[in-house]
């Protein structure tokens, strides 16, 4: 594996306050430490307002109030060191894989250094697909450049809101090793509805449901865990258990 | 093969309806014994065509200068407003309403005036041409530049990029096939702007030509310059969108499919 000179990894993740959409309470009182060097789950189902919170730590817009604050712990501005992935792959159509890339450095002005970009696609095992446009990729593929976009920003927080969802379940679970692989001890914080993947990937876990957020007492490492790995399966269980026993929003 | 592939393309089809079109207008003629002036058989036409073509080719050649001219400038105007828009909003508060209330006015009323301001000569005509492509082409491509995916937009937020170049290698791309079929729409309104304007004053054009011989009862004359106006048309048509699909290929499909 090729050392990509990642920045230092103290960098934890404050969370506190509340989420309120148009008057209706999504999340209150949340109280958050989002620690550097490890994966973190923000689980919960649709609606349980995970996907508005890491959109919040991202800087981006959404329909949401926030009121509260979101700091890290070194005192830079979180906006500066975060990069994200999403469900959508989000690439160009219009450019190769090796552009794709780069897409950061062009959007920054700084010159994509391809040599890098090649090493990174390489990584996650598309060389041979480098100078490709994205239709001629398949889903998991797509998703793969979309993992080396991410990579090539070589940011200490790396946001991933559901990146895997619309996956095949293969092509899922080879997705969810290699970005466990190339972003290992990582701050990374993982958004999912799936109690599977959270538990196979993440070292801690909050769940999201009835606005609040609970922290769950997560596996120890190493991660992923194997898939036949019987703890995992059985705090899958207990996590289900826990998550159905919630009052359904929408019934 | 060859064959197949003219087949296939339709151009037999539109060659049959053509000629289907000259036996009906034949077959009128000579059914109803409508007088020459008012509607001279083909073969009157085409012999109106051989020995007039000169005459028909250099007023031809003005039309299309003037059809031409005005589509270069009505779609660089057209792209420079869409992206003042995108880029201001100061600029889309002011200019949106002026843009929407200058397509109440038919351009053909403006036409006089155009005339009045501008002279006999090129210039009112390219500027005819040059009002009537350029809101369809503003408009076909500053929505375009509105429907960037919103992820997209996203992804440059977070990547920390500059405006400037989130709308260059963002929004501009995604915007390509609005304006592409904003330019499409204008390759087939300049000709009529084109038109207009010799009608209301000239003295060259295939318009002015149409005019010229109904004055003097020369019909024929004027279905032969009608008949060149239609294919320079649709000569347009055709390589405007030749050119376009060339660009959608390089710009969609990856030259790359193995």
């Amino acid at each position: 594996m090729v050392n990509l000179n990642h920045q230092p990894v103290h960098n934890d993740v404050h969370i506190n306050g509340s989420i309120t959409i148009s008057g209706k309470a999504i999340l209150n009182d949340m109280n958050l430490t989002i620690k550097a060097g490890q994966w973190t789950a923000l689980l919960g189902p649709s609606g349980s307002g995970k996907s508005t919170l890491l959109r919040l730590i991202a800087g981006l817009d959404t329909a949401a109030d926030f009121t509260g604050s979101i700091t890290s712990s070194t005192q830079v501005s979180l906006s500066s060191c975060v990069s994200y992935m999403a469900q959508d792959d989000l690439l160009l159509d219009w450019a190769d894989v090796v552009q794709n890339v780069c897409l950061g450095a062009r959007l920054r002005g700084q010159g994509g250094n391809k040599t890098k970009a090649k090493r990174v696609i390489q990584q996650v095992g598309l060389i041979q697909h480098a100078q490709k446009r994205p239709q001629s990729l398949s889903g998991g593929q797509r998703q793969r450049v979309a993992l080396a976009r991410t990579l090539m920003e070589q940011k200490s927080i790396i946001l991933l809101d559901e990146p895997f969802s619309a996956l095949d379940a293969r092509t899922r679970t080879d997705m969810q090793d290699l970005a466990a692989e190339q972003f290992k001890d990582q701050t990374v914080i993982l958004v999912t509805h799936d109690p599977g993947e959270a538990v196979r990937l993440c070292q801690s876990i909050y769940l999201l449901q009835d606005c609040s957020v609970n922290s769950i007492a997560a596996l120890s490492p190493p991660f992923p865990k194997s898939i036949d790995d019987k703890a995992m399966f059985a705090l899958q269980s207990a996590l289900m258990t826990q998550i159905r026993q919630s009052k359904r929003a929408d019934r | 093969m060859k064959q197949n592939k003219l087949w296939n393309s339709g151009f037999i089809y539109s060659l049959g309806a053509l000629i289907g079109l000259i036996i009906v207008w034949q077959v009128v003629v000579l059914i109803t014994d409508v007088p020459r002036f008012i509607l001279p058989p083909p073969a009157l036409v085409y012999a109106a065509f051989v020995e007039d073509w000169r005459l028909i080719a250099e007023h031809g050649l003005v039309t299309f200068t003037e059809v031409m001219l005005g589509l270069m400038v009505g779609i660089l105007l057209g792209i420079a407003t869409a992206l003042q828009l995108e880029m201001s909003p100061t600029a889309r508060l002011f200019l949106r309403p002026i843009l929407v209330f200058s397509q109440a006015i038919p351009v053909f009323a403006l036409a006089p005036v155009l005339t009045l301001w501008l002279g006999y000569g090129l210039i009112s005509k390219i500027t005819m041409a040059v009002l009537i492509i350029y809101f369809p082409v503003t408009s076909a491509f500053f929505d375009g530049l509105r429907k960037t995916p919103p992820g997209l937009l996203d992804l440059a937020t977070v990547m920390q990029a500059t405006n400037l170049r989130t709308l260059f290698y963002l929004k501009i791309p995604a915007a390509m096939p609005s304006l592409l079929s904003g330019v499409r729409l204008a390759a087939v309104y300049a000709p009529i702007g084109a038109i207009i304007g010799e009608w209301v004053g000239s003295s060259e054009g295939l318009g002015y030509l149409m005019l010229l011989a109904n004055g003097r009862v020369k019909t024929d004359l004027m279905f032969a310059a009608l008949f060149t106006l239609g294919a320079l048309s649709m000569s347009l048509y055709g390589l405007i969108n030749i050119i376009i699909r060339q660009f959608l290929n390089r710009y969609e499909n990856p030259s790359d499919l193995e």
